[in-house]
């Protein structure tokens, strides 16, 4: 029996795990956070964290997410729900790319943005978030844009690309960066009352169908403003086509579109 | 030829919800749009029957277009 086995004989004897105990023993294995919490994923001991996650994933399936990596591109409106779900969720690898900093006018609906943040670099804020909330998860943060030739490098060896972008441009040199790099892309985007979410598996052009009639930098966004519900809904329906391609399991939005209008509280699920 | 027009969130100020018309035989998702006064960058995702259309797809008797405005906050 090695050392691990005892430490978890002693530490998790249900097979649940707390966090000091979690702590205390990378600590005794001179392990990382991540390391350890990875190590007693695989070996189907659950961190508490996780308890309520366990009757709609497996064990396995919680361990697939931990050894998950994905990427968030932007971490404004759509990012901050974002990176707080992919963290809760327990996928431990998460790089994230914004080059802003919080201003007053994202206070509406940003959810890394308060009176303490106002100023301050939206994906280094957004790193300190994702630390608070599970010190598990090892945080990339690229504080520029994302460009195409360093982006594209960076990306490889993450399984999932979340668009949450507020440039069309940008959006569209992304997808055309994940189709080189055959990545999934979650697309999600926002507007007043709307929003909408699509995935684009390699092979197939639904950014570029979404987007074939606007030649221009914004959406109704620069005349409709966005409400503070709309990167909330679109950012958790982003978050569970994540889960659902990382897990292998579920319906994805592969050539179509979620359309929604909350003003009318109408939802259209279209072909592209 | 009877074509049914749908518009979408901000699309309807002004305009409509839904409305059936009749347009000339052969006439396009373009002529449409046009007659509606929708300019280029309120234009966003248009469907035909429920399925995604550019600009120049020919309309055809009992079509049901919709027409969507683009999104692109985050």
């Amino acid at each position: 029996m090695d050392k691990m086995d005892v430490l978890l004989r002693q530490k998790a004897p249900s097979g649940l795990i707390g966090w000091k105990e979690e702590e205390e023993m990378a600590l005794a294995l001179g392990l990382s956070l991540h390391e350890a919490e990875g190590r007693l994923l695989a070996q189907g001991v659950l961190p508490q964290r996780y308890q309520r996650n366990a009757k709609s994933i497996t064990r396995e399936e919680q361990c697939r997410l931990f050894q998950s990596r994905v990427a968030v591109i932007g971490c404004g409106g759509l990012g901050g729900y974002l990176l707080e779900e992919l963290a809760r969720l327990g996928i431990a690898s998460i790089s994230a790319w914004d080059y802003d900093s919080f201003a007053e006018h994202n206070l509406n609906r940003q959810l890394l943005s308060d009176m303490d943040t106002i100023g301050l670099s939206k994906v280094e804020t957004a790193a300190k978030r994702v630390q608070a909330i599970n010190p598990a998860v090892k945080f990339q943060a690229f504080n520029r844009p994302f460009a195409a030739g360093e982006g594209e490098d960076l990306l490889a060896g993450h399984q999932v690309v979340v668009d949450a972008l507020d440039s069309i441009p940008v959006r569209k040199m992304l997808a055309a960066v994940c189709q080189r790099l055959s990545l999934p892309l979650v697309h999600g985007a926002i507007a007043g009352w709307c929003g909408q979410v699509c995935t684009q598996f390699p092979g197939e052009d639904s950014l570029e169908t979404i987007y074939r009639n606007s030649n221009q930098e914004q959406g109704v966004e620069s005349k409709q403003g966005v409400l503070a519900f709309a990167p909330a809904v679109v950012a958790s329906l982003q978050v569970a086509e994540v889960v659902k391609i990382l897990l292998g399991r579920g319906e994805l939005l592969r050539k179509r579109i979620l359309l929604f209008n909350l003003l009318d509280m109408e939802f259209e699920v279209l072909d592209l | 030829m009877k074509i049914v027009v749908k518009l979408f969130a901000t699309l309807r100020q002004g305009r409509f919800k839904i409305q059936s018309g009749i347009y000339p035989e052969a006439a396009k998702v373009q002529d449409i749009v046009e007659g509606l006064a929708i300019s280029p960058t309120d234009l966003g995702i248009i469907f035909v029957n429920g399925k995604s259309a550019d600009l120049n797809r020919v309309l055809q008797e009992g079509d049901t277009l919709s027409i969507f405005p683009p999104v692109g906050g985050g």
